[in-house]
C-alpha cells in the first residue's frame, strides 16, 4: 500500500485531520504529565519510613496546671509527671513498649537543625541539615528502628531538660543517611560531631538504617533521610509518647490509654485526637498526594475516553462519506483486509502527527510545571509510553468504522449515490 | 425565525443519539472538572480584607546574613523578638502590631465542665483597628494597657459561647492556664480566610482562633509560642527565656498599615536607617536588606494557593481543552454530512445568515444541554473535593448560584467557540454544487 494516494485524499479534510491530530497531541500531552504526577505520588506516599507502622500509636496530651517556668524545680516536677504517665503507659496490659518522643515520621511537626564535624560552625544550609527525635531507651525498640552499627542508648544515658535548654547530649544516634553524609567514608560509628553550631561535642554511638523527618513538604527534600535521636526527655507542660501495642492488640490498647491516663492524673487535657495510630498519621500526611493521584486519574481516563470517542466520531463521518468511493474500490478488485487496512494506516498517520506534536507539548508542559511548581523532570521513558499509548488509542478507535467500512459492498459502486 | 431553529436544531441532534450524547457528555465533562477545581481555587485564593490589602505591610529583616541565603536558606518569615519590639517602639507606622500564636488550657469556672485547650495570639492594641476586627461586645484593649502589661482579653464568639453562653461577658473573668485575664471584647465571627496575619505558622484555614491577650504580658509570662521558631544556629546563646528572647531566632509575625505611598516611601527609609544604625552597633555587619511585601504580595509569597490547586487548575483547564477541539470535530461532522441539506435551503433562498443562525441555534442546545449536565457533574465533583485537597480547603469550596450561573455561561460561550468553525463551513456549502452531484 502506498501512502502517497492517502495523503492526498486527507488534503481533502484539511480540518477534520487538523482537530485529530490537534486531539491526539493535547491528550499525550496531559496524559504524560498525569501519569507522571501519579508516579511520583504514588512513590512518594509508598517510601518507606523506617518505623514497623504495624502496632504503632501515639498520644499527645497537655497538663494543665503544670510548671511553665525553667527553672531546675519547675523542670523536675515536669519530668516527674513525665515518668508518672511512662510508667502508666508501660503498667497497660496490651502495650508492649513506651518511648517519650517530640515527634514522629509524617507528623509534620518538627525539631530541624544542623550537625557538622567542626565546633561553633555555622552552618544552616547544604548537606548537613537534620531533624532531631528525643526518646529514651526504648525508642528504637519501640518503633522499631534498626540499628546497623554500634549500641542503643541504655536507662543510664538518658537525661532531661528543658524544652527550652540547649545543653547538647554527649552522645547521639543517627541515621546512616546522615552519618555518611558527614563521614563519607562509613566511618561515623564512634566520630564527634557537633549539632547547630554549639561547641559541646557528641559523639556518635551506633547508626540506624533509616529514619524519615517528621516534615513531608517540600522543604524538607534535601535532608529526608537525616535524622539524629538524642536521649533526652524533653519537659514542657505537654508530651508526646510513642506506644507499641502487642502484635494485633492495637485497637485495645488505644482504648485503655485515656481513661488509665486521667486516672493517674486527671490534671490534663486529651481530646478526640490525642490518641492517634500511625496508620491515621500516615492517612493525614499523604492526604494530599493520594487525592492527586485519583483525580489525575479520574481525569486520564475521562480524557481518553473523550479522545476514542471523538476518533470514533470523525472516522464514521469519513466512512459515510466515502462510501460511493468504497464500493468502487472493492469493485475494482481491492479486499476487504485493504479497505481495512487503509483506514487504519490513515489514523496511524494523522495520531502519528498528532504524537510528534504532543511530545513537544507534554515536554513543553513539564517544563512549565518545572518551572512554576517544583515539579521533577519527566523521564523520556513517560513520554515514548504516551506515543505507544495514543497510537495504540488510535487504533483501537478506528477498528469499529474501518471494519464498517470493510463490509460495503462492491454493489454500493453501480448505484446512484 | 430562531423557535423554529430550535426545533430544526433538536431534530437533528435527534437524529444521532450517539454523536449528540457524546457532544453533550464531553461539554460535561470539560466544564464540570474546570468549575471544580475553579471552585477550590476560588475558595483559596480570595482577598481576606479587599478594603485594606493594599495598606497592610509584612517586613522582613536580613538578620542571618547573605551568607545564610547563600546557602540557600530565604530571609525568615518572621522578625526576631530584639527587630519586632523595636520597631513597635519606634511607631513609624499608623498602625503596627507583632504577632505571634499562642496556646492555652481554658479552665471554665463552674466545677461540672472539663478544662479544654484553645488557640489563640498574643497582638499589640493596632491589631484590631488595623484588622477591622468587628466586636459584638465591648472591644480592644488600648496602648496603655499594652504598656501596662495588663490581663486582658479579647475573646471569639465561639469561647464567649463555651465559657459564658454567649452573654455580654466584657469585665468576666476567663482562666487560662494559670493566669486570670479580664473580658474586654468579644469579637463577632471573624475569620478572614486566608489567615494572612499568621502564614509563617498555618496554612492560613483553620478555624478561627479563640483569643487575643497583649504581646508584651504574654512574653513576661513566658509563653511559648505554638508556631514555628527558626534559629541560624545558636552559637553563644543565653540560655534560657531571656536567652531566646535575645537571640536571632525568628518567630515574631509582625504587620504596619501604610495609607499611601508616600507613608510606604517614609517606611522603607525607616527601614533602612534602622538597619544601618543596628550595622553600627555590630550587629548585622552586611549591607542593610529588607523586604516590605503588601498582603497580596505576601500572599503570593507564602503560597497560600497549594501547588495541587493550581496544577490541577491547569490541568482540568487542558482537559477542557480536548473536549472542546473534540467537540469541534463532532460538530464538523455533523454539519458536514447535512451538507445536501444545506444546499437545498440555500437554492430556496436561505441566506448565510440564516444557515449561521440555524447552526447557532443548534450548537447553543448542545451547550445549554452539556452545561446542566456539567452543573450537575459539577455538584458531585464539588462533593467529592474532600478526597483530593486538604479538609480545611475542601469545606471552603461549595457550591452557589454564582457558580451555577458561570458554569452554565462558560459551557454555552465554549459550545458556541467550538461551533464556530463548523457552521462557518457549513455556510459556505456552495449549493449549485450540491445540487448537481445529488
Amino acid at each position: 500500500m502506498t501512502i502517497h494516494p492517502m495523503i492526498s485524499a486527507l488534503r481533502k479534510h484539511k480540518a477534520g485531520v487538523v482537530l485529530i491530530a490537534l486531539q491526539i497531541a493535547l491528550t499525550l500531552a496531559i496524559v504524560c504529565n498525569a501519569v507522571f504526577i501519579i508516579g511520583q505520588r504514588i512513590q512518594r506516599v509508598n517510601r518507606p519510613t523506617g518505623l514497623n507502622e504495624q502496632d504503632l500509636f501515639l498520644v499527645s496530651q497537655q497538663w494543665v496546671g503544670a510548671p511553665a517556668g525553667d527553672d531546675a524545680d519547675s523542670i523536675q516536677k515536669l519530668d516527674a509527671l513525665q515518668r508518672e504517665d511512662l510508667a502508666t503507659l508501660r503498667a497497660l496490659p496490651d502495650v508492649e513498649s513506651v518511648t517519650p518522643t517530640n515527634s514522629l515520621p509524617l507528623l509534620n511537626s518538627s525539631w530541624n537543625g544542623s550537625a557538622s564535624i567542626n565546633a561553633d560552625a555555622k552552618l544552616i544550609g547544604g548537606n548537613a541539615r537534620t531533624t532531631y527525635y528525643f526518646g529514651d531507651e526504648n525508642f528504637l525498640r519501640t518503633l522499631g528502628l534498626h540499628l546497623v552499627a554500634g549500641r542503643d542508648f541504655n536507662a543510664g544515658d538518658v537525661i532531661n531538660k528543658g524544652f527550652r535548654n540547649t545543653t547538647e547530649p554527649g552522645m547521639i544516634l543517627v541515621t546512616k543517611a546522615l552519618g555518611d553524609k558527614l563521614f563519607p567514608k562509613g566511618d561515623a560509628l564512634g566520630k564527634v560531631i557537633y549539632l547547630d553550631g554549639s561547641g559541646t561535642p557528641s559523639t556518635i554511638i551506633g547508626e540506624v538504617e533509616r529514619l524519615q523527618v517528621p516534615a513531608t513538604g517540600g522543604w524538607v527534600s534535601a535532608f529526608t533521610w537525616n535524622a539524629t535521636i538524642e536521649p533526652v526527655r524533653l519537659n514542657a507542660n505537654f508530651s508526646r509518647y510513642a506506644v507499641r501495642a502487642r502484635p494485633g492488640r492495637l485497637q485495645a490498647a488505644m482504648r485503655e490509654v485515656t481513661p488509665a491516663l486521667y486516672k493517674a492524673n486527671p490534671m490534663r487535657v486529651l481530646d478526640d485526637d490525642s490518641v492517634k495510630s500511625f496508620a491515621d498519621i500516615r492517612k493525614e500526611a499523604y492526604r494530599a498526594d493520594v487525592g492527586m493521584a485519583a483525580l489525575m486519574g479520574v481525569i486520564c481516563l475521562i480524557l481518553l475516553g473523550v479522545t476514542a470517542a471523538g476518533i470514533v466520531g470523525l472516522t464514521s463521518f469519513w466512512v459515510g462519506q466515502r462510501h460511493r468511493q468504497i464500493g468502487v474500490r472493492r469493485a475494482l478488485g481491492a479486499r476487504k483486509a485493504d479497505i481495512l487496512h487503509y483506514f487504519q494506516m490513515e489514523n496511524l498517520l494523522i495520531a502519528g502527527i498528532g504524537a510528534v506534536a504532543g511530545v513537544a507539548l507534554a515536554i513543553g508542559l513539564n517544563l512549565l510545571l518545572m518551572k512554576h511548581y517544583e515539579m521533577d523532570r519527566m523521564p523520556v521513558l513517560y513520554v515514548l509510553a504516551g506515543v505507544a499509548m495514543v497510537l495504540a488509542l488510535g487504533q483501537g478507535a478506528v477498528f469499529a468504522p474501518a471494519r464498517r467500512a470493510s463490509n460495503v459492498p462492491p454493489v454500493v459502486a453501480t448505484r446512484a449515490a | 425565525m430562531l423557535a423554529y431553529y430550535l426545533q430544526l436544531g433538536l431534530r437533528s441532534l435527534r437524529r444521532n443519539p450517539v454523536l449528540t450524547t457524546l457532544m453533550v457528555l464531553a461539554i460535561g465533562f470539560g466544564i464540570a472538572s474546570s468549575m471544580t477545581t475553579y471552585a477550590v481555587f476560588r475558595a483559596v485564593s480570595g482577598n481576606p480584607l479587599p478594603s485594606r490589602s493594599s495598606q497592610l505591610f509584612a517586613p522582613q529583616i536580613d538578620i542571618w546574613g547573605p551568607q545564610s541565603r547563600a546557602q540557600g536558606v530565604d530571609l525568615p518569615d518572621a522578625l526576631s523578638y530584639t527587630d519586632a519590639t523595636a520597631l513597635m517602639r519606634a511607631r513609624k507606622a499608623r498602625y503596627q502590631t507583632a504577632i505571634y500564636p499562642v496556646g492555652h488550657t481554658a479552665i471554665p469556672q463552674d466545677a461540672g465542665s472539663e478544662p479544654f485547650a484553645v488557640d489563640g495570639y498574643a497582638t499589640y492594641a493596632d491589631f484590631f483597628p488595623m484588622f477591622d476586627a468587628p466586636f459584638i461586645y465591648g472591644g480592644g484593649w488600648d496602648a496603655g494597657q499594652d504598656d501596662a502589661r495588663a490581663s486582658v482579653v479579647v475573646i471569639s464568639s465561639q469561647l464567649n459561647q463555651q465559657l459564658f453562653a454567649g452573654a455580654d461577658s466584657v469585665g468576666r473573668t476567663v482562666r487560662l492556664d494559670d493566669h486570670d485575664y479580664r473580658v474586654i471584647g468579644v469579637l463577632a465571627d471573624w475569620n478572614p480566610r486566608p489567615r494572612f496575619y499568621d502564614l509563617d505558622n498555618n496554612n492560613g484555614f483553620a478555624d478561627p482562633p479563640g483569643f487575643f491577650v497583649p504581646f508584651t504580658l504574654a512574653v513576661d509570662l513566658q509563653t511559648e509560642t505554638r508556631g514555628n521558631n527558626n534559629c541560624y544556629g545558636s552559637t553563644g546563646r543565653a540560655p534560657g527565656w531571656q536567652g531566646w528572647l535575645q537571640s536571632d531566632c525568628a518567630w515574631v509575625s509582625f504587620w504596619v498599615e501604610l495609607p499611601d505611598a508616600a507613608a510606604v516611601q517614609a517606611y522603607r527609609n525607616f527601614l533602612q536607617g534602622y538597619m544601618a544604625e543596628q550595622d553600627r552597633l555590630g550587629r548585622f555587619r552586611w549591607s542593610p536588606y529588607y523586604t516590605l511585601r503588601d498582603l497580596t504580595q505576601w500572599m503570593d509569597y507564602e503560597q497560600v494557593v497549594p501547588p495541587e490547586t493550581r496544577i490541577s487548575l491547569l490541568l482540568s483547564l487542558g482537559f477542557l481543552l480536548v473536549c472542546l477541539v473534540n467537540t469541534v470535530g463532532l460538530m464538523l461532522a455533523k454539519f458536514m454530512r447535512r451538507a445536501g441539506e444545506i444546499g437545498v435551503r440555500r437554492a430556496l433562498g436561505a441566506s448565510r445568515r440564516e444557515i449561521w443562525a440555524q447552526f447557532l441555534a443548534e450548537a447553543a442546545i448542545v451547550g445549554v444541554v452539556g452545561g446542566l449536565v456539567g452543573v450537575l457533574f459539577t455538584g458531585i465533583g464539588v462533593l467529592g473535593i474532600g478526597l483530593v485537597f486538604e479538609p480545611d480547603i475542601a469545606r471552603l469550596a461549595h457550591i452557589d448560584v454564582s457558580l451555577v450561573a458561570l458554569t452554565l455561561a462558560c459551557a454555552l460561550v465554549a459550545t458556541l467557540g467550538a461551533a464556530f468553525y463548523p457552521t462557518w463551513r457549513a455556510a459556505r456549502v456552495q449549493p449549485a454544487w450540491q445540487l448537481k452531484s445529488n
